[in-house]
This record gives C-alpha cells, sequence and structure tokens, in this order.
C-alpha cells in the first residue's frame, strides 16, 4: 500500500514530463516551419516581383557556387547565362537572391550587348545553410529561374 | 570613407571582337545593417556602395545594384566585348553619396 501511494506521484510527474516535453517539441515544431516558410515567402514575392508576373521557366542560367562554405562574410558567386548576346537578343538582368538572409535582395545586375557574355562574379554574405536563387530578365521579355543550395559553416551576418 | 582603393585589372591588349574580363575590387567596409553594437546593443546602420556601373568610351555597358549581402571590399567581375580602343570607367556609388572612381586603359588592335 505504501509503496503504491508513492508510486503515483512519481508516475504524476513522469507524466507531467512528458507533456511538458511534447508541448515544447510541438511549439518548436510549429514554429520552425512558420520561419522558414517566411523566409521562402520572402524570396517568393521578390522573385515575383522582378519576373513581372511570369512564371521563370528552367535552364540557361549556370550558378557556380562551393558546396560547402566555411566562411559565410565572403562565398564566391558566379553565374552566366546562356545567350547570343546580340542588340536584339541578350541578357537584360540578373538577380540574386538567398532565401535564408534577413533581406533576400543579393544584388541586380544588369547587362548590355556589348558586355559580350552575361557572365559575372562577385563576393557574397550568406547568413546560413541556403539556396540561392537567380532570376534571368532575357530582352525578349522571358525569365528564367536556377537555384542551389550552398551549406554554410559560419554565418556572415554578424548577428 | 572618404578615400577608398580601388583596383581594375583589364587585358591592356585585346583585339577587336574579342570578348575579355575586367575584375574590380574597391576597399569598402559594406556595413549591412545587420550588426550591433556590442557595447550599446544597437544595430549599426547601414553603409554600402549600392551601385556600380561601368562605362566604356562614356558609354554604360555594364551596372549593378548591390544590397547588404554583397562582402565586404566587394569584388566584381564581367565581361567586356572589345570594339574600340579608350578606357574603361568604373564608378562606385555608396549610401552617403560619395563616389569613387577608377579607369583602366585598353588598346584594341
Amino acid at each position: 500500500m505504501v509503496r503504491k501511494i508513492e508510486m503515483q506521484p512519481v508516475n504524476r510527474r513522469e507524466v507531467m514530463k512528458f507533456v511538458g516535453v511534447g508541448a515544447v517539441t510541438g511549439v518548436v515544431a510549429s514554429l520552425l516551419p512558420n520561419l522558414a516558410l517566411a523566409d521562402a515567402a520572402k524570396t517568393a514575392a521578390a522573385v515575383k516581383k522582378v519576373a513581372g508576373g511570369k512564371t521563370p521557366a528552367s535552364g540557361k542560367i549556370t550558378l557556380e557556387l562551393p558546396q560547402i562554405a566555411e566562411n559565410g562574410n565572403t562565398v564566391p558567386i558566379g553565374f552566366e547565362v546562356d545567350s547570343p548576346m546580340t542588340d536584339s537578343n541578350y541578357v537584360k538582368t540578373v538577380h540574386i537572391f538567398a532565401d535564408k538572409n534577413p533581406n533576400p535582395e543579393v544584388g541586380s545586375f544588369h547587362f548590355t550587348s556589348d558586355c559580350g557574355k552575361a557572365k559575372a562574379s562577385t563576393r557574397m554574405r550568406m547568413a546560413k545553410t541556403q539556396n540561392i536563387v537567380a532570376v534571368a530578365e532575357m530582352s525578349d521579355g522571358s525569365v528564367y529561374m536556377a537555384k542551389s543550395e550552398v551549406k554554410v559553416t559560419i554565418g556572415g551576418c554578424g548577428g | 570613407m572618404a578615400k577608398a582603393k580601388a583596383r581594375v585589372k583589364a587585358p591592356k591588349k585585346v583585339k577587336k571582337g574579342e570578348v575579355f574580363e575586367v575584375k574590380t575590387l574597391i576597399s569598402h567596409k559594406m556595413e549591412s545593417g545587420q550588426r550591433k553594437d556590442k557595447k550599446t546593443g544597437k544595430k549599426i546602420p547601414q553603409m554600402i556602395i549600392n551601385k556600380f556601373a561601368c562605362s566604356y568610351n562614356g558609354k554604360e555597358i555594364f551596372t549593378s545594384d548591390w544590397h547588404g549581402a554583397i562582402s565586404a571590399n566587394p569584388y566584381m567581375a564581367f565581361y567586356v566585348k572589345a570594339k574600340d580602343s579608350g578606357s574603361l570607367d568604373m564608378t562606385w556609388t555608396d549610401d552617403s553619396g560619395a563616389v569613387f572612381k577608377k579607369s583602366a586603359k585598353v588598346s584594341v588592335t
């Protein structure tokens, strides 16, 4: 009898602990996708804005990015868009977005037919492991998109 | 940031019609606006170069708009198709309105 009475509070505590852990995991689980969604939504909105209501097609863009970036402060990024770059058919602009940075916009690069090649490279900051999205606007109004994931060891936004 | 060290690397001699690479580098802290002052806890205001442009003999051929995600001491490489001998003039403009300039001469044969 005595044993049983002692057992009960323990059981209750165990149960409460279990419930507590469950609640915490529940909250975290429900919070994380929301955060990710917010970032993805921000990027999607930014992409939509530059695409001007068109659905970007895939292809034409080659992204040069490391698979793993040790230092998020300077990540080399290069891109090339397949285009003859003539006066009538050239790449107007390439926009780069990072979907998990505080602000998705990285830069917009405006080309002319005098560039000869729609190719450029720079260095960017990455807060954490994320997708880099490139959107290319062509002179004929068509829009292309490419995506590449970069794993970041140390983030580069100096939180 | 009154003084910024800018460097431009382009080939001195190119053949007409050739597409050559131009590499540029400028010293600028590119304060992203995300960093916090450790003492006050306040965010350090953004101060970045927001525009880069390259003119080839007076005609703007390549420009780019930069955001806070461009690294400090920004590097920019792009391509130019050789037409006539002349100069490639780079300009960088930052949030304070300061303009930095650097040119490179190219002779086209």
